[in-house]
């Protein structure tokens, strides 16, 4: 033992440069870490492999949903479908951050003339918050065109939007809201004492800050309207739901569902690393 | 009170017995319960198939040939039990609550893999549902005129499909859920048709559209794949044989022509599609 | 220049300026001292239309600024002020933490804001921190920026709310050495401080607030060598 630790002291001592002896220890210890979680990872990973396959029901179930042969024949389409989800979630984003913006200021204000804006802000946020987003979906995407709007003005991709939008509208006000309220005063303080109106000072001074500070917040809010905007197939539009839906009618088998789901976590995990990433950076900032 | 309900269920054991008694053979022990065949259909189930949602009333053409499948099975109308069940659920696999579930399942060798159809006890035409002032727009029965429209469709039925084959629209199709949502489209003018099978069609006309009209109808042996209503059993069900031959019988000795006419008579009058 | 009469101010029932009466003269340079919590913060917002005064007022070059109901935008261009901490736009570069209110307020562009505002950064020392931004400097710089901003404003009375208490020891020099460039330029200045040297050594007159009433004022010679009051007494020597 003493023999041993001599001859790991000299070749330490020999190479240079000299590591510490805490990094030593991290390293160890980052080590004995890796491998802990390596065989746990490996034995969980082999029981899941070799238990679920004894289900009675295994054969089956892999036969409607683990299906290659319907894979390979479904998720081209798929992948086509989930271009008028991008579409929508594309066009939806912008509109939800003006409203959004809007509704925000709107509760800020203090001016007593703009009270009934201030009323319709609370009362907005209050509405669309409460009302799951497949009602509103279904009672605005039917219910609007129901009122004899001519074509294409009464096309379910417009209506389902503003469904969309006024339901991610209110959440994201809140978000921005919250973030107005989280600048100091001192900002709005020295902005005034140069002189600044209260609309500039709001401008340049606390929105572009709020913003920043929200982005995690609404990052996870984009994540599931790209998610929500599925609902849309509710109405009509053939999205990769619907399309995957009528794939399975089709074939009888539930694969083309897995691939549809494939296909949003391709998108929504990175979505979602990125916004935990921005969310642990902005910590760091603040400690 | 106590004494009634003891003397009731005596009366059903003993009844149950000598039912047991008088089954075919080729049901016997093979039901999820002995003696009593359970039958499941839609929630809700609709006109014309099920009358008033109520299958033991034995009114609407499925719950008629569901009681005549099980008298020919050697049940009696009171060994028949109902239940209710989705339609996704019906065509998953694994175990059924049910020995058959009838509710307009289009038998399709897909569905065939997973669950077990019997031989159909129904052809259905398809037929296209618009509103009035599409027709008077010029909607004909014609494959030229009713591609120019904008179609809609249930998206868990054979409809999409059929409408891409058949009539191949211009513009891109609308799919819902259900057959409710498809109506509530084309009243909000975003679809102008849609295709249903014939008896489905004429309900909709009739009762939910104010101003619903069948321009045309598909037969059977207009579409490659004709609309053929099978009951559905879980894979490998053991009543199947027994099922086939009860329906068998029935078509052969004109029982569900009968049956057809009596509760789908108006099926006839639509011009069929040229 | 800045007249204040009678000005009280209380926060729920709690009286922080309880008539406070006070002069001070074009390119004047008045110190305000006293105990923490004395009113020498509010004070100096109320001079600049941060915090209303409840009753009184405060005249700035014969015009009541205190009247309720004025906008006070237009009062607060003409006064600059600086705050303990510094409270600079952490989104913005120093150049244009300087140049937001000119841009803005006098509508002039940038460009022609530049020679200008390098000037100012260039005479505080400032010329190559110019496109850094907060976080990327030093107390002290950030402290001498947010003095440009006010500056670059052109405003005709600056206040300065114990702008050197938030800094390392070492840091405070140079922010001193601002001031007495100001000074030295004739700007008319009131400041709440704790620095007792550079007030005895540059201040026309010093205030000591005492739960918000003047106890005493008069020149430093005054005040620090023959305090009248005992409380002026007890208070020099508990920060002597
Ligand atoms: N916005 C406010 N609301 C309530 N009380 C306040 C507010 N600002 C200051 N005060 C109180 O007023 C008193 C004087 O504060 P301040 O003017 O900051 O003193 P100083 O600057 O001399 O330390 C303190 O008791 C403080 O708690
Ligand atoms: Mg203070």
């Amino acid at each position: 033992m003493t023999l041993q630790e001599k001859t790991d002291g000299a070749a330490a001592a020999a190479a240079p440069p000299r590591r510490t002896r805490r990094q030593a220890y991290e390293t160890r210890v980052r080590r004995r870490s890796n491998t802990v979680a390596a065989v746990s990872t490996a034995l969980v990973v082999l029981a899941i492999v070799t238990l679920v396959p004894m289900a009675p029901g295994w054969e089956a179930v892999k036969k409607s949903f683990f299906n290659a042969e319907v894979f390979a024949q479904t998720f081209p389409r798929l992948v086509q479908a989930f271009l008028w989800d991008i579409a929508i979630f594309a066009w939806s984003v912008p509109l939800i951050t003006v409203i959004a913006l809007a509704i925000a200021l709107a509760r800020d204000t203090r001016n007593p003339a703009l009270f009934p804006l201030r009323l319709f802000g609370i009362l907005y946020t209050d509405i669309f918050r409460g009302i799951p987003v497949i009602l509103v979906v279904y009672l605005i995407g039917f219910g609007i065109p129901g009122l004899g709007l001519p074509r294409p003005w009464n096309s379910p991709y417009i209506w389902g939007t503003v469904a969309l939008v006024l339901t991610y509208s209110a959440y994201v006000a809140e978000i921005f809201r919250s973030g107005i309220e989280s600048i100091h005063d001192s900002q709005r303080a020295a902005a005034s004492s140069l002189g600044l109106s209260q609309s500039d000072t709001m401008r340049f001074v606390v929105l572009p800050q709020a913003i920043r500070r929200v982005v995690p917040a609404n990052m996870n809010m984009l994540i599931a309207l790209q998610k929500d905007v599925a609902l849309l197939s509710f109405i009509g539009p053939v999205e990769v739901l619907r399309q995957a839906g009528v794939f399975k009618s089709l074939l009888a088998n539930f694969t083309p569902y897995v691939g549809a789901a494939l296909i949003f976590l391709s998108v929504t995990i990175p979505a979602t690393r990125y916004a935990d990433y921005l969310i642990a950076r902005q910590r760091r900032e603040r400690s | 009170m106590k004494l009634s309900t003891l003397l009731t269920s005596a009366a059903g054991l003993a009844l149950a017995s000598t039912a047991a008694l008088a089954q075919n053979d080729c049901a016997a022990g093979k039901t999820i319960e002995d003696g009593v065949l359970t039958i499941a259909t839609g929630n809700p189930a609709y006109y014309p198939w099920v009358m008033n949602d109520d299958p033991a009333s034995k009114e609407g053409f499925e719950a008629a040939v569901a009681y005549a499948v099980a008298n020919a099975m050697g049940f009696d109308d009171d060994q028949v039990v109902w239940t209710r069940s989705s339609f996704d659920q019906a065509i998953q696999p694994g175990a059924k609550t049910y020995d058959f579930n009838l509710q307009q399942f289009s038998i399709t060798a897909a569905r065939d893999e997973v669950i077990d159809f019997s031989v159909p006890y129904y052809s259905a035409a398809a037929a296209v549902l618009t509103r009035q002032p599409t027709a008077d727009a010029g909607a004909t029965n014609t494959v030229e005129s009713l591609s120019g429209l904008k179609w809609g469709a249930a998206a868990s039925t054979t409809a999409p499909s059929m409408i891409e084959n058949l009539i191949g629209p211009e513009d891109s199709m609308l799919l819902y859920d259900d057959s409710a949502d498809v109506v509530e489209a084309m009243k909000a003018n975003q679809i102008d048709a849609s295709l249903f099978d014939l008896p489905t069609a004429l309900y909709l006309s009739a009762v939910t559209l104010d101003d619903g009209v069948l321009v045309g109808q598909f037969p059977p042996e207009m579409s490659e794949n004709p609309d053929r209503f099978g009951l559905a059993m879980e894979e490998g069900s053991a009543l199947k044989e027994c099922v086939d031959a009860a329906i068998t019988t029935l078509a052969e000795d004109g029982t569900l022509a009968a049956l057809e006419a009596e509760w789908l008579a108006e099926a006839t009058g639509v011009p069929v599609i040229e | 220049m800045l007249d204040l009469r009678d000005v009280t101010k209380s926060f729920g029932g709690n009286r922080v300026l309880d008539g406070i009466s006070l002069t001070v003269e074009r390119g004047e340079m008045v110190c305000l001292i006293g105990a923490s919590g004395s009113g020498k913060s509010t004070l100096l917002r109320c001079i600049n239309l941060l915090e209303p005064i409840d009753d009184g007022a405060v005249f700035l070059d014969g015009q009541d600024i205190s009247e309720p109901g004025l906008n006070p935008d237009p009062v607060r261009r003409r006064i600059g002020m600086v705050f303990q901490s510094y409270n600079l736009f952490p989104h913005m570069t120093a150049e244009e933490n300087v140049m937001l209110a000119p841009r803005r307020v006098h509508g002039k562009s940038r460009e022609a804001l530049r020679p200008k505002v390098t000037e100012l950064f260039t005479r505080f020392g400032l010329a190559d921190r110019m496109q850094h931004f907060p976080d990327q400097l030093s107390g002290g710089q950030q402290q001498r920026v947010a003095i440009v901003r006010a500056l670059a404003m052109r405003p005709e009375i600056m206040l300065f709310d114990e702008i050197t208490s938030a800094l390392d020891p070492e840091l405070v020099g140079e922010v001193l050495d601002v001031l007495r460039q100001l000074r030295s330029e004739g700007m008319t200045m009131v400041l709440a401080t704790h620095e007792m040297k550079f007030a005895a050594e540059l201040a026309d007159k010093i205030c000591f607030l005492d739960a918000g009433r003047i106890a005493e004022q008069g020149p430093p010679s005054e005040i620090f060598k023959a305090p009248k009051k005992d409380r002026t007494r007890a208070f020099l020597a508990r920060i002597l």
